[in-house]
């Protein structure tokens, strides 16, 4: 069996014949080759595979594709500026040391754009609490954390 | 997962009438339980039926005594909400304690009272705040509701409406959060409804959650943490797994219901 799907993606529309049982992180990375949206664990624990469905972080691999029918999905490669220069929170990772690996990376930065976006000049403890949702097995967090305090104020600097 | 059939009805009627003729039919809310429970292959329903375009089953109405939030009103707008913070904050406090960020971001209050998990928070503010849940067919009162573990008086294709709470004098809630899941290993939520009316719900503890009847007559009486302190609650029939013993379990009762009274009295 197959379903119509037709969402925006980054801005632009994008439909596809896909069976009903795809999940939205299946659609982005498999159907639309966008694979930066990672799969950590596909249990709904890492935060990995975090996009925005209509400006709200979510897990993309906790919902079918179906449930974002219509909806604006934003992923991490329509983040930084065209010409390549990094948006602020994505400098802020480079700045501080944010990631190692970098797996867990397009989750945080994308769960943390979101944050940011209600929390521009947030406290350790609420950047803590915001990650309840992602996991990253290399940097112990700390510098996660100065990233998001530092790209969260120089986001409502550039406002 | 298995192969289903996706259903996008626009209207409660709508959906009713799809569960109704789909033997193996699901409502498909926020998906973070369903969803999950499809990957593994514990669940596998022939159609689902999203209630994600349903306007009138989202969002809060309050009135006087009463605080009504539609089923597919999602953990992090019940969190958010000038209106539920006003008149229940422990109510808005604990939807906000609701596993993290992103899965508040989908999850709604019908998805969480359908499914009943022995760990979720909503139970215990239902039966505190003594919350009557409103289906397609029939208004279900707390005390009635819960059946068991995963269980509840929901019968095949009933559908949640709305579920409206008694605004209580003043009431917390606190959990001891399972580190890893963020779920509550014990999460007691207290509410004082002034003249000798004191409810306690308790979630994580046991298979379904449950009111402890004792805690309720002690604070009745006096509404301080130290009239609960010293009560020791029985193990029999808690939880038993790899996070804690019933023993911790029972333990953990009357600690989160200390603190839940200490923080209502703040
Ligand atoms: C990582 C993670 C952490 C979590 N942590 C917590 C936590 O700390 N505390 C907590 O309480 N929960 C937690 N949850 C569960 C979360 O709150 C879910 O959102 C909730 O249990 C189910 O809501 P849903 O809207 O996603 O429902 P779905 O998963 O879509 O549906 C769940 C069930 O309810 C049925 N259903 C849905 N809506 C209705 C309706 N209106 N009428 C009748 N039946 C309906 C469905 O058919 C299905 O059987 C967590 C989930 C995840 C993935
Ligand atoms: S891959 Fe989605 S939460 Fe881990
Ligand atoms: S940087 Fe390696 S998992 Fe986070």
């Amino acid at each position: 069996m197959s379903v119509r799907v037709s969402m925006k993606v980054n801005g632009k529309p994008v439909s596809a014949d896909i069976e009903e049982r795809t999940l939205l992180v299946s659609f982005i990375r498999e159907n639309l080759r966008l694979t930066g949206t990672h799969v950590g664990c596909d249990t709904a624990q890492c935060g990995a595979c975090t996009v925005h469905l209509n400006g709200k972080a979510i897990k993309s691999c906790s919902i079918v594709a179906m449930q974002a029918e219509g909806a604006d999905i934003l992923t991490i490669e329509a983040v930084a500026h065209p010409d390549g220069t990094l948006h602020p929170m994505q400098a802020a990772f480079k700045e501080n040391h944010g990631l190692q690996c970098g797996f867990c990376t397009p989750g945080m930065v994308m769960n943390a754009l979101d944050f940011a976006s209600s929390h521009p000049n947030p406290s350790e403890q609420e950047v803590r609490e915001s990650l309840e949702g992602n996991l990253c097995r290399c940097t112990g967090y700390h510098n996660i954390v100065k990233s998001i305090m530092a790209g969260a104020r120089a986001m409502a600097a550039a406002k | 997962m298995h192969a289903f059939q996706y259903h996008r009805p626009t209207s409660s009627k709508e959906a009713i009438g799809l569960a109704g003729q789909k033997a193996e039919g699901r409502y498909l809310a926020g998906g973070q339980s369903l969803v999950q429970a499809m990957k593994l292959r514990l669940s596998s329903p022939s159609d689902l039926i999203d209630l994600g375009t349903i306007k009138e089953l989202a969002g809060v109405k309050v009135s006087g005594s009463a605080v009504e939030i539609g089923a597919m009103t999602r953990h992090a707008e019940v969190a958010a909400s000038a209106e539920v913070k006003r008149a229940i904050p422990s109510l808005a406090a604990m939807a906000g304690m609701i596993g993290d960020r992103q899965v508040r971001h989908m999850g709604t209050i019908g998805g969480s009272l359908a499914n009943n998990d022995p760990a979720a928070d909503y139970p215990a503010a239902v039966l505190a705040l003594n919350a009557t849940v409103t289906t397609n067919k029939r208004k279900i009162g707390a005390d009635q509701y819960f059946k068991g573990l995963y269980e509840t008086a929901l019968e095949p294709s009933e559908l949640i409406t709305a579920v409206s709470f008694q605004v209580p004098k003043r009431g917390a809630y606190m959990k001891f959060k399972n580190p890893a899941s963020r779920f509550a290993l014990v999460g007691v939520f207290v509410a004082d409804f002034g003249s000798g009316n004191v409810r306690v719900g308790v979630t994580g503890a046991g298979p379904s959650a449950f009111r402890q009847t004792e805690m309720e007559k002690a604070l009745s009486a006096k509404f301080a943490p130290e009239a609960v302190a010293a009560i020791k609650v029985k193990p029999d029939g808690l939880n038993n797994d790899l996070h804690a013993s019933p023993e911790y379990r029972a333990h953990l009762i009357t600690v989160m219901c200390k603190r839940a009274v200490e923080q209502a009295l703040k």
